[in-house]
């Protein structure tokens, strides 16, 4: 009896394994795709049937990729984008955030309604207003403008509602009577209580932020303005392209972000799963 | 410390729901004062009205001799212990206890001095370093009083603080909170619904009903002279007894007639009933349960207050024994010594205590006699 249930028991064991496995490379596939893309001749990453290993291992395409694009001003101006939009996330977010959930203010409800339909409509619909109002101001080609969508975040707003919904009034009230006024309850009392939930957003927003290809591609059109993904975009030709230099440059935008993952997989992992992002 | 007043206070909230009516109270220097009544009598919002939690929609509130209506709650000297204790859970204990003070930009000495102090009354000079979170219910407990202590506030302000902890810790924490009434010589205000809580700690109690106060007086007032029905059957555990009954005059008598049995009042109730013109009419009698005797000595000197009833529920509890019976349908119970012996579905004779018994008006339920 407790022999049965126990193979029983380690046959589903396996068969969990076995899914996750698969799943596992299903997921890596395409990394591993790219590193040994990078290393192998044009001929060799369009042959049919496909080689898995390169013949000779070609550290040219990085060369390559390096000569056709800046990539000092492509890493540094990813990262100043990266470091505003989830400044200008967290910050405004958390603000907005603790206003929806805590003060009372006529229309509140209104304006909470406005934030949810920002949510619900698909993001290209602002493209093109948000286009016109930099253009006419002439902050195209800028870090600026790069930042510019992500400075308020509807779903930030939102998120950070929930988390200070979460927490009991009665804190609130007792750094009132402790003494705080409006401001500092927030900055020292509340704010602090939702510590993981800015986290999580600033994750999240980074990860978007960094994958984010439409908009800089749109609105920074000078070489040394673009970030990463737009960069990276302009290796694709319009007759041909080269696959091991534009998976090398890939490999060398990764970088980063990898190294990111590295220090901070806790935060990355508690991000993901509360945002319910992916 | 300070006295405190609240004159012709009330509440009344947008959509027109009126939470507290009339509100008066004077409570003098180092008073212990409760305020107790079911859930939704507005005995917390007076409370938070006194906190400045929430807006008075008219009358005054004045704490020292200063009327504080529109005064911050910062700036009304005062300190509030909550329910859910409401630390703030990114702290330690100590940051807890200081925090106010670090506010008014205390020097740094002084906080010290403070918050070492209220941890060495509180006994919680070991847990200084812990965050909330690492703390046991009483701890916390004990940490927002002290965090309440270090402010040295006029008036202490507590919305039921030992609801959250369980009956043995709640019975250690009533006795600190006594001792510690005594020794900082503090003005109280303490909300909660637990009676007993009201009884053993309050120098005065406040009885609210649907925002109005019912009665203010001492513990021991409230119990022997309740001023209606309402008080008579909150204060007291278990609570009074109480069945409607016709009022006559036999022999020259006053006599209670009730469920096919009848009691004679004594001369005072009788007189008191006939003054009233009661006699002839419906009342109420209420009797506690520690009033209905059952031993043979009892049964004979209150011969004529003696009935019936048939055991339905004993219970035993040490020192005495809870006997639960009907009569007419409506439950009553008996506090018995444990040496008369009872078993469940005996027909017993008990008898009450003439001196004891209350009676209330059947209409207004404001009590004619106790």
């Amino acid at each position: 009896m407790s022999s049965s249930l126990e193979r029983s028991r380690k046959i589903r064991t396996a068969g969990i394994y076995a899914f996750f496995v698969i799943g596992c490379i299903v997921m890596i596939f395409p990394f591993v795709w790219m590193f040994l893309t990078s290393f192998k001749t044009v001929e060799e990453s369009m042959m049919i049937p496909p080689d898995i290993l390169p013949k000779s291992w070609q550290l040219k395409n990085f060369t390559d990729a390096m000569a056709s694009l800046p990539f000092l001003a492509l890493y540094k101006n990813t990262a100043l984008m990266v470091f505003w939009r989830v400044v200008c996330a967290v910050v405004f977010s958390s603000m907005a955030g603790y206003a929806f959930a805590k003060l009372k203010f006529k229309g509140k409800n209104v304006l909470f309604s406005l934030v949810l339909i920002q949510m619900m409509l698909p993001s290209q619909i602002f493209i093109t207003p948000q286009y016109q109002m930099l253009a006419k101001l002439g902050l195209t080609n800028t870090v600026f403008a790069l930042v510019f969508p992500g400075i308020v975040s509807a779903f930030g707003t939102f998120f950070l509602r929930q988390a200070y919904l979460g927490i009991p009034d009665e804190i609130a009230e007792a750094a009132y009577l402790d003494g705080c006024n409006q401001w500092q309850t927030f900055v020292k009392v509340m704010a602090p209580l939702t510590k993981a939930s800015m986290a999580a957003l600033a994750v999240f927003t980074a990860v978007f932020a960094y994958g984010d290809l439409m908009w800089p591609l749109i609105v920074n059109t000078d070489l040394n303005m673009m970030t990463l993904s737009s960069g990276l975009a302009t290796l694709r030709g319009q007759f041909s392209t080269n696959f091991p230099v534009m998976m090398a440059g890939s490999l060398l935008a990764m970088i980063p972000m990898v190294v990111l993952y590295l220090f901070f997989q806790k935060q990355f992992i508690e991000g993901v799963a509360m945002t319910g992002g992916k | 410390m300070a006295s405190v007043q609240l004159k012709n206070v009330c509440k009344k909230y947008p959509n027109g729901y009126e939470a507290v009516k009339d509100f008066n109270l004077d409570i003098a220097d180092k008073e212990f004062i409760i305020f107790v009544g079911p859930s939704g009598c507005g005995k917390s919002t007076t409370l938070r009205m006194v906190a400045g939690l929430e807006d008075i929609s008219s009358g005054e509130l004045i704490i020292d001799g200063k009327v504080v209506n529109d005064v911050e709650p910062k700036d009304r000297d005062i300190a509030m212990v909550f329910q859910s204790y409401a630390l703030y859970p990114h702290m330690t204990v100590y940051d807890n206890m200081a925090f106010s003070l670090k506010l008014k930009k205390t020097p740094k000495e002084e906080i010290d001095k403070a918050v070492r102090e209220a941890a060495r009354i509180l006994d919680l000079e070991k847990l200084l370093d812990r965050k909330p979170r690492a703390l046991s219910g009483g701890q916390r407990q004990r940490v927002a009083m002290g965090r309440a202590i270090v402010r040295n506030p006029k008036v202490f302000l507590m919305d039921e603080p030992l609801s959250n902890l369980d009956a043995k810790l709640r019975g250690q924490m009533r006795v600190e909170i006594s001792k510690l009434h005594q020794r900082l010589g503090s003005t109280i205000i303490y909300v909660t619904h637990d009676q007993t809580e009201a009884m053993t700690l309050g120098t005065r109690i406040v009885v609210m009903k649907d925002g109005v106060v019912q009665q203010i007086d001492t513990p021991q007032n409230l119990y022997d002279h309740p001023c209606n029905k309402f008080v008579a059957g909150f204060i007291g555990s278990p609570q009074m007894n109480m069945i409607l009954a016709d009022a006559v005059e036999e022999n020259g008598e006053v006599v209670l007639k009730f469920a096919g049995q009848q009691i004679a009042l004594n001369e005072d109730r009788a007189a008191a009933l006939k003054k009233g013109g009661y006699v002839g009419g419906k009342v109420v009698l209420g009797i506690r349960p520690s009033d209905i005797h059952g031993d043979a000595e009892s049964l004979q000197k209150f011969s004529k207050s003696c009935f019936e009833a048939e055991v339905r529920v004993y219970e035993m509890l040490g020192a005495e024994a809870l006997v639960y019976f009907d009569i007419e349908e409506t439950g009553w119970v008996a506090s018995l010594g444990t040496s008369q012996k009872v078993a469940v579905g005996d027909k017993i004779r008990l008898a009450m205590d003439t001196s004891k018994i209350h009676i209330f008006d059947n209409i207004t339920e404001k009590t004619i006699v106790d």
